[in-house]
């Protein structure tokens, strides 16, 4: 659709602008404040310049929690996006099973993210957890508090279950929007089930797929909650991710300077890496309009 | 005639399995979904002597007094108050301010148009671990820690962005040329956005009011940095759970089985719209 210019659209965007103004730049303001500043208690500050900045730069404990942040968002990405895809196509299409499916799907998206964690901390219990007891008396040797892998397995197999569902509706959302007429043609040359995937099902999931892909990225990256719950960043600093290895400095340490300097320098890499997504994505929307 | 009984029986053979693989996949992926959830259920009608002492898949001895422990005590039920209230006003405050914002990023370029709403979207982005502190400080200072009201504004960081990028997408199926028509018809722009236009994208406000519902009502640093009594949500009530004793496992169970209730009643209302509403409206 054309648009047509008009600056007084202005005017509509207003209320927005100051209440994001208010809950996003007041406060992004004051972690800038205290990246440059050092104190010494009493709420007196002193410029610092970039030190934080060259500080963090230099720590092994950042870089090592990043490490670790885009291993598990890959690790997620690689197995969340194509099994949502396989079972969107297995979705039955219409009718009561296919609203019983979204329903039951849906589920987990709306549990509060601490009571994912309490969930699978306790199905992963060997004591008194579903998953735990099985594994144990199968003879394999499962614990999460100990053993670093059980940790990271467990917490992958968590946000799989959490968020496997969100790719699932999407690309549900993609599948749906595509005419019969489409598969027609397909039956009429014949086309393999394969190739009616990779031509006609997958470059229609494109768009939604990206939204996919953009939301889990952002989502999987900023992640603190669940794993927290779980595993509390351990066993030792295993499972220690960004989110959760900067609340530990900036709530728990009070290390404002270097926390606040982490955290901009954190808010860039989301930034850089979803712009590219954003931009990918305004032009696939572009071709297709 | 021979030709077509086989046929017949050719391709309800070859339908067959494919018909079998679709249920088996759903199944499966189902119950993975279902099974943890199951476990929670079941250790909630359980007692501690039953989860702790014996591995049962139901309970064997079914009780509610986990249940009535959460309902019966104020300290408790409050925060389920607590959160549903503070994640209502968010949603009304969200809408309230995406709608207008949305109808021009749908309808109109204007000067900064594109910057401003990727600037919208980097909120969405923002980890709520490097706002937590900031926001403490900020409600503090101006007196509104420990209110519904901070929850509320806090949780809009990231529920305005994706409520004009939903609104956004639906608005844009919306012709132009019913604003027009309206326009010639004589009907003002307030007149014409609440008579008209709203209906039209109805769906699309109740998908938006949907994920701003579930992303307040699933989040929990920023809530439980910015309240201590008055306001505390239930999902932070719940390490109440971990006593001198030990955890209350049971209590713990039912306390989570509670806060799946309103999310899963809420689906219920959207169900037609969710995988379209996930979509952001652009399908």
């Amino acid at each position: 659709m054309e648009k047509t210019v008009n600056q007084k659209a202005w005017f509509l965007v207003l209320p927005v602008l100051l209440l994001v103004a208010f809950s996003a730049v007041i406060p992004l303001m004051t972690v800038v404040n205290y990246s440059v500043q050092d104190t010494f208690g009493n709420n007196q500050f002193f410029w610092a310049g970039l030190g934080w900045f060259e500080k963090m730069l230099r720590s092994e404990r950042m870089w090592d929690a990043l490490g670790r942040q885009l291993m598990f968002s890959g690790i997620i990405l690689a197995i969340e996006i194509p099994l949502g895809i396989f079972v969107a196509l297995n979705m039955p299409k219409s009718g009561f099973w296919s609203s019983f499916c979204l329903v039951l799907m849906s589920l987990p998206l709306l549990i509060p993210w601490n009571v994912v964690g309490t969930i699978w901390q306790i199905f992963g219990r060997v004591d008194i957890g579903l998953l735990g007891y099985t594994l144990d008396a199968l003879g394999i040797n499962y614990n999460y508090t100990q053993d670093i892998l059980a940790a990271w397995v467990t917490i992958i197999v968590m946000d799989v279950w959490h968020w496997t569902s969100l790719v699932a509706l999407l690309a549900f959302a993609g599948l749906k929007s595509i005419p019969d007429a489409y598969y027609q043609a397909a039956k009429i040359d014949q086309a393999s089930r394969w190739k009616v995937f990779r031509f006609i099902e997958l470059p229609k999931m494109m768009g939604v797929l990206m939204i996919a892909i953009l939301l889990r990225f952002m989502d999987s990256f900023m992640i603190y909650t669940e794993p927290f719950v779980v595993t509390g960043g351990g066993p030792g600093n295993a499972t220690t991710l960004l989110s959760i290895d900067l609340v530990k400095m900036a709530l728990g340490q009070f290390d404002l300077g270097p926390a606040a300097a982490f955290s901009i320098m954190y808010f860039l890499v989301i930034l850089l890496i979803s712009w590219v997504f954003y931009t990918v994505m305004t032009n696939l929307d572009k071709r297709e309009g | 005639m021979a030709d077509m009984t086989v046929n017949k029986t050719l391709s309800r053979g070859l339908s067959l399995p494919k018909i079998n693989s679709r249920l088996v996949v759903m199944t499966l992926y189902l119950l993975f979904l279902l099974l943890p959830i199951y476990w929670l259920l079941n250790m909630s009608l359980k007692t501690n002597t039953e989860i702790l002492n014996e591995f049962t898949l139901f309970p064997r001895d079914l009780t509610f007094a986990n249940y009535a422990t959460i309902l019966t005590d104020p300290a408790w039920y409050m925060g389920y108050v607590n959160s549903i209230i503070y994640v209502t006003v968010n949603t009304v405050i969200s809408l309230a301010v995406a709608l207008p914002a949305a109808y021009a990023f749908s309808r109109y370029h204007f000067m900064g148009d594109k910057h401003l709403f990727f600037w919208l979207l980097t909120n969405r982005m923002a980890p709520p671990a490097v706002f937590a502190l900031p926001f403490f400080q900020l409600y503090s200072s101006v007196g509104l820690f420990d209110t519904h009201i901070a929850v509320a504004l806090a949780h809009t960081l990231f529920n305005v962005p994706l409520a004009v990028w939903i609104l956004e997408g639906f608005m844009r199926g919306v012709p132009k040329e019913i604003d027009e028509t309206a326009y010639l018809d004589g009907y003002s722009f307030g007149a014409f956005f609440v008579k008209i236009f709203t209906p039209l994208i109805a769906s699309g406000i109740g998908v938006a009011a949907f994920f701003c519902f579930m992303f307040s009502w699933v989040e929990l640093l920023l809530s439980r940095t910015l309240t201590t009594v008055e306001a505390k949500p239930i999902a932070a009530i719940m390490t109440r759970t971990q006593g001198a004793s030990g955890i209350d496992w049971g209590v713990l169970a039912a306390a989570g089985i509670l806060t799946i209730v309103p999310g899963a009643l809420v689906i219920y209302f959207v169900r037609n719209y969710i995988a379209k509403g996930f979509a952001l409206g652009r399908v």
